[in-house]
């Protein structure tokens, strides 16, 4: 069998394949952060002081920050698996790059509703 | 290398070919975008070579042709498409109609599905969806765009009598269903097609025959 050559960056370098990447990485790194989120809850289960140490860890700039980052990419996730929804059951229409900048800025919408409200 | 106006990259593979290295291999024929033979990468994108302008893809006054991705290289910018053709009839991307020559012609309304198709059936066959599409690359299987895209055209044509058994060629981890909707093909296609929306199509009938019971 003869070699094949791969596409590298610059067959990539378009609003789609961005907008896979974001919905792709997003949802690994929130896979991540889920064993995190169950340990965070099962600190309540060693009582209530131990939950209360832990929140109040949270409420230092970084962690705030952190939080801000997870806000950005489950939003980021969900706008992101909205637009496939659409695309792949709705009627197709010409609009699929205006979508993906919908998703992208409604993704940022709620992160900035989320730093405002901090 | 004489730039010229209106410069070809595939001008520019001619002049190589028949002024600095004789023993230059490529593929092309027709020189205005019908027969789909010519295509290569150009700076890392599948195109068409014979109407892509060397003033619109040249990168700083230089290009880099490559023959196309994913498809065994013969010799230098000719690749093996044996595999990209042999998918198509593997979705069953032949019309199977119901009809003799005996009788008279089906009258097909030419608006609602039939638009679909013909948007889908102005493909040159040229493979570039195909070197474009990062799914290919990863699941060798995978029938690719230009295939899916044959399909779907007949599962929206209204006098095709084969559409469940398309459906069953096209479903799954090898069909319709392991594209990724990067829509590298759709953003690529020198044609405008946009496989993408017709493997979206292609989702939607399996499921809706799935329900149906029909698969």
């Amino acid at each position: 069998m003869n070699a094949r050559l791969r596409n590298d960056f610059r067959a990539r370098n378009h609003p789609a394949y961005w907008a896979f990447l974001v919905h792709r990485l997003s949802g690994l790194a929130l896979a991540l952060f889920l064993p995190v989120h169950f340990w965070a809850l099962g600190q309540a289960l060693q009582g209530a002081a131990r939950l209360e140490t832990f929140l109040r860890w949270t409420d230092s700039p970084l962690v705030k920050f952190a939080e801000w980052g997870l806000v950005v990419l489950l939003a980021a996730h969900l706008t992101g698996g909205l637009r496939l929804l659409a695309l792949e059951f709705l009627p197709w229409r010409d609009w699929q790059k205006s979508l993906a900048a919908v998703a992208g800025g409604l993704a940022l919408i709620a992160g900035l509703a989320f730093a405002l409200a901090l | 290398m004489p730039r010229e106006e209106s410069q070809t990259v595939l001008d520019v593979v001619t002049y190589v070919q028949r002024h600095l290295d004789a023993s230059l291999a490529y593929r092309f024929a027709c020189r205005v975008g019908m027969c789909g033979s010519c295509a290569m990468t150009v700076n890392g994108q599948s195109r068409w070579t014979c109407r892509t302008h060397v003033s619109r893809v040249a990168d700083d006054g230089r290009l880099e042709i490559a023959p196309l991705h994913n498809l065994p290289v013969v010799r230098d910018l000719v690749t093996d498409m044996t595999e990209f053709f042999d998918k198509w009839a593997k979705a069953r991307g032949r019309f199977t109609g119901t009809r003799s020559r005996h009788e008279d012609f089906e009258r097909v309304p030419p608006a609602g599905r039939r638009e679909e198709v013909d948007a889908g059936i102005e493909c040159i066959g040229c493979g570039v969806c195909y070197s474009a599409c990062d799914v290919v690359s990863w699941n060798p299987d995978y029938a690719g765009p230009a295939a899916l895209n044959r399909a779907w055209t007949l599962v929206q044509d209204v006098r095709d009598a084969a559409t469940i058994e398309r459906l069953r060629a096209v479903a799954g981890d090898a069909g319709a269903h392991a594209c990724h909707t990067h829509m590298s093909c759709t953003e690529r296609c020198p044609k405008q097609i946009s496989p993408t929306a017709g493997i979206a199509g292609l989702k939607r009938a399996i499921a809706m025959a799935a329900l149906k019971g029909e698969l």
